[in-house]
């Protein structure tokens, strides 16, 4: 029943193995769990844009009603955004419970074992972050924090969709011009340079956002009619960071997309987030400039948040996979692996890769 | 096996989760805070009625103000059924010949001393009607019980926004809830808001005196019973920003201010 998990690939370095299909499923989970994180980001950013935050008084009933039996003739106005922001953070906690149970029944590499539960403290973290932030009349610093620790929930669950996949567990040996997977100190560096950096613009933004600073600066692309504000407050200050970081972002995204097309062109598992980086940030520039000039359209800026976490995300990506060769020194010994996997185990072994990824 | 005992507890979880959540759905009446109770009367000399006198006057336009801005309910079924027409903010409203301006919050600022007033005890009022604040601006005392009422087959929340009173924010889903709420500080203004309906706002100004006046559209203000004295009379409005005029009234007096919003910033005159 298993799936050859690295189909599409030469054979040159690996033997096609069978990859196991509770193992195949549960990298699928992995995404669904990640692709539903976007959907609940953009629905978070959708409260935030409509100024919906509050609509909803109690936490973590809605209106007196258990959340879930709340009726839907009273989803109206600003309450859909929240409520239903709500609903989708409850089904990514309970699809996260699903997966965190799933890793560690079915995963033998412990520290993504303990990762998967990571994961899920981060989403009750979020959860009760989300309920003291309504409860407390939204105060800046713990929206802030809410909308922060959605990024971070978002990069594990994007991590863990990228751990479980069979090119991961493979140590992406499949290239036959640099066999033994990319070990590249200085992409290493510039890849993570350009996730924290982005993230710290995705923080400088949440800041914004929550402070009501969006518009402290009211034009695009001069600011005031300068190229530099010709008058400042905290609000224009934060927004002003916003802008440069932008900037700073843009410019590590093209150095670090550049240097893999430059150094690794033939390296797909680098390449692809590589292309990707650039048209992101493109996109999410263009809707950081709509948003200004559209006087903060709840969509725009909604799909600018989204845009932003695809950006760290893809980041991630490339960052995790230039430190692939790392993670191999760390998996666990064969005695370890859980009786539900022996059977994987042995065939790996016996193909001169074990599962976990490294050359045995 | 152990992947379906694992099942099992995860059901487990959840149900019991499910039921700490337990919520209700039935009407209930909320107190966002109690009324603090009242302290001893500071000592201070109540108003002599016989030397008292009076400050009237108007709020004119000057320049011709902005449009208010079209309201569409369509988010709301209940509020599109409730308020027939079309709908506009409350922010300008003016006389036919657009010479006089409504909603704006009269009082005195700043001059009476040490005099002091009894708490009233009859309640004040806002009630949730075809998805609005009536009224939309209103005066009240420290401490005195603020009626909160939704008269709508909608639910409503309503959320307070002071700065030197707490802030509170409670949810009406039944139609005819009540609630009551005091300030015990004085604060002008306290903006209130429905985070519903983004276009439902109203202002509430709280005083521990009871000289101030809320404008119709003739624009005319009328503060009675004053004790002679020098004060600071302010006029407030929720875009055009605030105004003040000094006024010093002798005994049995009567004084008229006129106060004049311009589009782009107000001037008094007096």
């Amino acid at each position: 029943m298993g799936q050859e998990g690295l189909v599409g690939y030469p054979s040159t370095h690996l033997t096609y193995l069978p990859y196991p299909a509770h193992l195949t499923m549960l990298h699928r989970f992995a995404k669904l769990v990640a692709a539903a994180t976007v959907i609940l980001i953009l629905a978070g950013s959708l409260v935030t844009s409509h100024d919906a935050g509050l609509s909803v008084p109690d936490w973590p009933t809605s209106y007196g009603w258990n959340m879930f039996t709340f009726p839907p003739s009273m989803w109206v106005a600003n309450i859909l955004y929240e409520h239903g922001h709500r609903l989708i953070a409850s089904s990514v906690g309970f699809l996260t419970i699903i997966l965190a149970v799933w890793l560690w029944l079915a995963d033998p590499r412990g520290w993504l074992r303990w990762f998967g539960v990571a994961a899920l403290v981060a989403v009750i973290a979020q959860g009760i972050l989300g309920g003291i932030t309504v409860l407390f009349f939204l105060p800046a610093a713990v929206s802030t924090a809410h909308a922060g620790l959605a990024e971070i929930f978002f990069c594990m669950t994007v991590a863990i969709a990228l751990f479980t996949s069979p090119r991961w567990r493979a140590g992406y040996e499949d290239a036959p011009a640099n066999p033994g997977g990319v070990d590249d100190a200085r992409l290493r560096r510039i890849a993570t340079a350009a996730t924290v950096l982005v993230y710290s613009q995705i923080l400088i933004g949440a800041t914004m956002r929550h402070t009501g600073a969006g518009l402290a600066i009211p034009d695009f692309p001069w600011m005031f009619g300068h190229l530099v504000p010709d008058h400042w407050s905290p609000a224009i200050a934060v927004h002003f960071a916003h802008r440069v970081g932008a900037l700073v972002v843009t410019c590590a995204i093209l150095v670090a997309s550049a240097y893999v097309w430059s150094h690794h062109r033939g390296r797909r598992e680098l390449t692809r987030p590589a292309a990707l980086l650039p048209v992101l940030v493109a996109i999410q520039v263009t809707l950081g400039a709509l948003t200004v000039l559209s006087q903060r359209n709840p969509w725009i800026n909604s799909f600018h948040v989204v845009c932003g976490a695809l950006v760290l995300t893809t980041s991630l990506v490339l960052t995790l996979r230039s430190w692939r060769v790392r993670f191999a020194n760390e998996m666990p010994q064969p005695q370890r692996v859980r009786s539900a996997q022996r059977q994987e185990h042995t065939l790996s072994v016996s193909s001169g890769v074990r599962r976990d990824g490294a050359r045995a | 096996m152990r992947l379906r005992n694992a099942w099992v507890s995860l059901l487990g979880i959840a149900l019991a989760v499910n039921t700490l959540a337990c919520g209700g759905g039935q009407e209930t009446s909320s107190k966002s805070a109690e009324p603090s109770s009242p302290s001893a009367a500071p000592s201070g000399q109540k108003v002599d009625t016989a030397t008292a006198g009076d400050v009237k006057g108007v709020v004119n336009v000057d320049g011709a103000l902005p449009k208010n801005d079209v309201i569409k309910m369509n988010a709301d079924p209940v509020c599109m059924k409730e308020a027939k027409g079309p709908q506009t903010s409350e922010a300008y409203i003016v006389s036919d010949d657009g010479k006089t301006l409504g909603n704006v919050f009269v009082y005195v600022k700043d001059g009476l001393g040490n005099y002091v007033f009894d708490t009233p005890t009859e309640t004040a009022k806002i009630d949730q009607q075809q998805c609005r604040y009536h009224p939309h601006v209103f005066g009240m005392r420290v401490n005195q019980p603020l009626e909160i009422l939704n008269s709508d087959p909608t639910l409503h929340n309503i959320h307070a926004m002071p700065k030197s009173n707490s802030e509170f924010n409670n949810g009406q889903p039944i139609q005819g809830m009540k609630m009551t709420h005091t300030f015990d500080k004085k604060e002008v203004m306290v903006p209130f808001k429905c985070d519903v309906h983004g276009w439902m706002n109203a202002y509430v100004g709280v005083l521990d005196h009871p000289y101030f006046a809320v404008t119709d559209k003739s624009g005319a203000f009328e503060l009675k019973s004053l004790p002679p004295g020098t004060y600071t009379i302010e006029a407030w409005h929720e875009k055009l920003g605030t105004q003040t005029a000094s006024v010093t009234l002798g005994p049995k007096e009567t004084k008229d201010v006129t106060f004049s919003f311009k589009a782009s910033g107000p001037t008094a005159t007096n």
